[in-house]
């Protein structure tokens, strides 16, 4: 019983965690149709820089901080620079992300090398609490409360604010949106930037669990693609739902049936892409 | 002669290497309304496109109100005060009424009279302000249209570019747009107005152009026109 209450709460916060990776992804992807290959590196750059900064024994809140400043900072450019450059030709772009990522790959061996780091927790996060005869540790409970918080900053963002709806007039037409005054390329170079940060702040907060090491990048992707492919392109309530949902097969396949832990993994989104090709809470495209 | 609030110089646009507009020349007066005629693939649309920089000409020149604009840019023309009730309507669909209006919200010049905002919009639209909350998508075409015109008049336009605004739509409702394009002009705007509707355009028009294959075959008033029926039927009547 313990095991498996442990078991849902790693879930969870790795749902959590998911969630601010494939979040950006998501907007990215299903707003400004950009298949972003290097949104995994976004994660593990994130990660590498604020283990630099605990290292130095700067404060965690800043460490996570700062990598997602230097991410957007980095995202922007790449945007702006180089993916601008490249507007509606998918496979372009694919073949441009994908060998960023590959890159930053090398450029991240040759400066953190191929050792692993694990960032100690937080300590104000440190320990645990004691409920029901069974122990949480704090930190992952405090990524599933971090995760919500930010899924509903981003929720009141697009959905209810006029940012928001500029933003989805942006993609509902672009050209019309230009005609009406609104600063398309500025509003979706911000998307960009804060979907790169975000994966940037992930990347940081999984580093004391999952650690950083050369091939974090490759290992992430996969799962964000997962997530936006079973929950739907764009809409950031099935990147939450898509996300817990992975993070419990993840953990539960990984207990229970570890040698299909990847069948378990996969095998949704096959059928998904089968019987929902939109996704679970996807817009049917009109 | 009014002073001109936009003019079109010369203007050459191609599709490719498909060239579209001739050397165009248009001019529309301040507080006037140009009615813009022709057939189908004249270049009517073309014309009102590279005014608001979808299209970007070749050659030529445009100016509003008297500044030379370099390079139409969407963003840039619509600063300038151009507005377009696109061909189409083009709303966007998935926004709803309200936030439609919202996002094209720009603050008016400091000398209007009578500043839009959403508020406004509803009182000339009731029909819209029922349906705020919906999904713009699911409106009929006439109330689209509503929305397009009501979308435009939100960035506060001194020029408004409106784009067959009764194509596809009932008659009673194309006599309604009909006065609301007159009561938009009683309020001072300067209006190009394009159609297929003659009748409409002679109407409302004080100054008509005709548009035949990227050239301007006409222009004048359209006392001018109505006398002489060659014209109308040479330009635009079906064969």
């Amino acid at each position: 019983m313990a095991v498996w209450s442990l078991l849902a709460v790693n879930s969870l916060s790795l749902g959590g965690l998911l969630f601010l990776l494939s979040a950006g992804f998501s907007l990215i992807f299903g707003l400004m149709r950009i298949p972003n290959l290097m949104h995994g590196s976004f994660f593990m750059l994130g990660a590498y820089l604020g283990a630099s900064l605990l290292q130095r024994g700067y404060n965690f809140w800043f460490a996570a901080l700062a990598a997602s400043a230097a991410m957007v900072v980095i995202g922007g450019l790449v945007e702006r620079l180089l993916l601008r450059r490249l507007a509606g030709q998918e496979l372009a772009q694919v073949l441009l992300t994908l060998g960023l990522s590959f890159v930053i790959a090398d450029l991240c061996l040759m400066i953190w090398t191929g050792d692993p780091i694990q960032p100690a927790t937080p300590a104000q996060l440190g320990g645990g609490v004691r409920t029901l005869g069974m122990f949480f540790p704090i930190y992952r409970l405090a990524i599933i409360g971090i995760a919500v918080a930010i899924a509903l900053g981003l929720w009141v963002l697009i959905d209810w604010t006029r940012l928001g709806a500029m933003i989805r007039a942006g993609v509902d037409d672009a050209p019309m949106a230009r005609v009406m005054g609104i600063q398309v390329s500025r509003l979706f170079t911000a998307v960009f930037c804060i979907g790169a940060a975000l994966a940037a702040f992930a990347g940081v907060m999984g580093s004391p669990f999952l650690s950083v090491y050369p091939g974090l990048d490759a290992d992430m992707l996969p799962l964000a693609l997962i997530v936006v492919i079973l929950g739907g392109a764009g809409s950031l309530l099935g990147a939450l739902v898509g996300s817990f949902i992975i993070g419990l097969l993840y953990n539960f396949g990984q207990a229970m049936f570890p040698d299909l832990a990847y069948v378990i993994l996969f095998l949704p989104m096959v059928l998904v892409l089968i019987l929902r090709p939109q996704g679970l809470l996807g817009r049917v495209q009109t | 002669m009014a002073r001109s609030a936009l003019s079109l110089s010369n203007v050459h646009a191609y599709y490719g290497d498909s060239h579209v507009l001739h050397g165009v020349s248009l001019n529309l007066g301040e507080g006037r309304l140009l009615g813009l005629l022709g057939r189908n693939g004249a270049g009517k649309s073309t014309c009102m496109n590279v005014t608001v920089g979808l299209v970007q000409m070749r050659g030529g020149a445009i100016e509003v109100f008297g500044d030379s604009i370099g390079k139409c840019q969407p963003e840039v023309m619509s600063s300038r005060g151009i507005a377009l009730v696109p061909q189409g309507r083009r709303i966007f669909r998935s926004l709803t009424v309200r936030e439609n209006l919202a996002v094209a919200a720009r603050k008016p010049a400091r000398d209007a009279k009578a500043p839009w905002n959403v508020e406004r919009v509803f009182d000339m639209f009731p029909r819209l302000r029922e349906r705020k909350n919906q999904n713009a998508g699911s409106l009929s075409g006439g109330e689209q249209q509503m929305l397009a015109i009501g979308r435009a008049m939100m960035t506060n336009p001194r020029v408004l570019l409106m784009d067959e605004p009764s194509e596809g739509l009932a008659p009673q409702i194309v006599a309604e747009v009909g006065r609301i394009i007159a009561r938009l002009k009683g309020e001072g705007l300067s209006i190009i107005l394009v159609e297929q509707n003659i009748k409409l355009t002679l109407e409302l028009a004080d100054d008509v152009a005709i548009i035949n294959t990227g050239e301007v075959v006409f222009a004048g008033t359209p006392a001018a026109l109505q006398a002489d029926e060659s014209i109308i039927a040479q330009h635009l009547g079906v064969f």
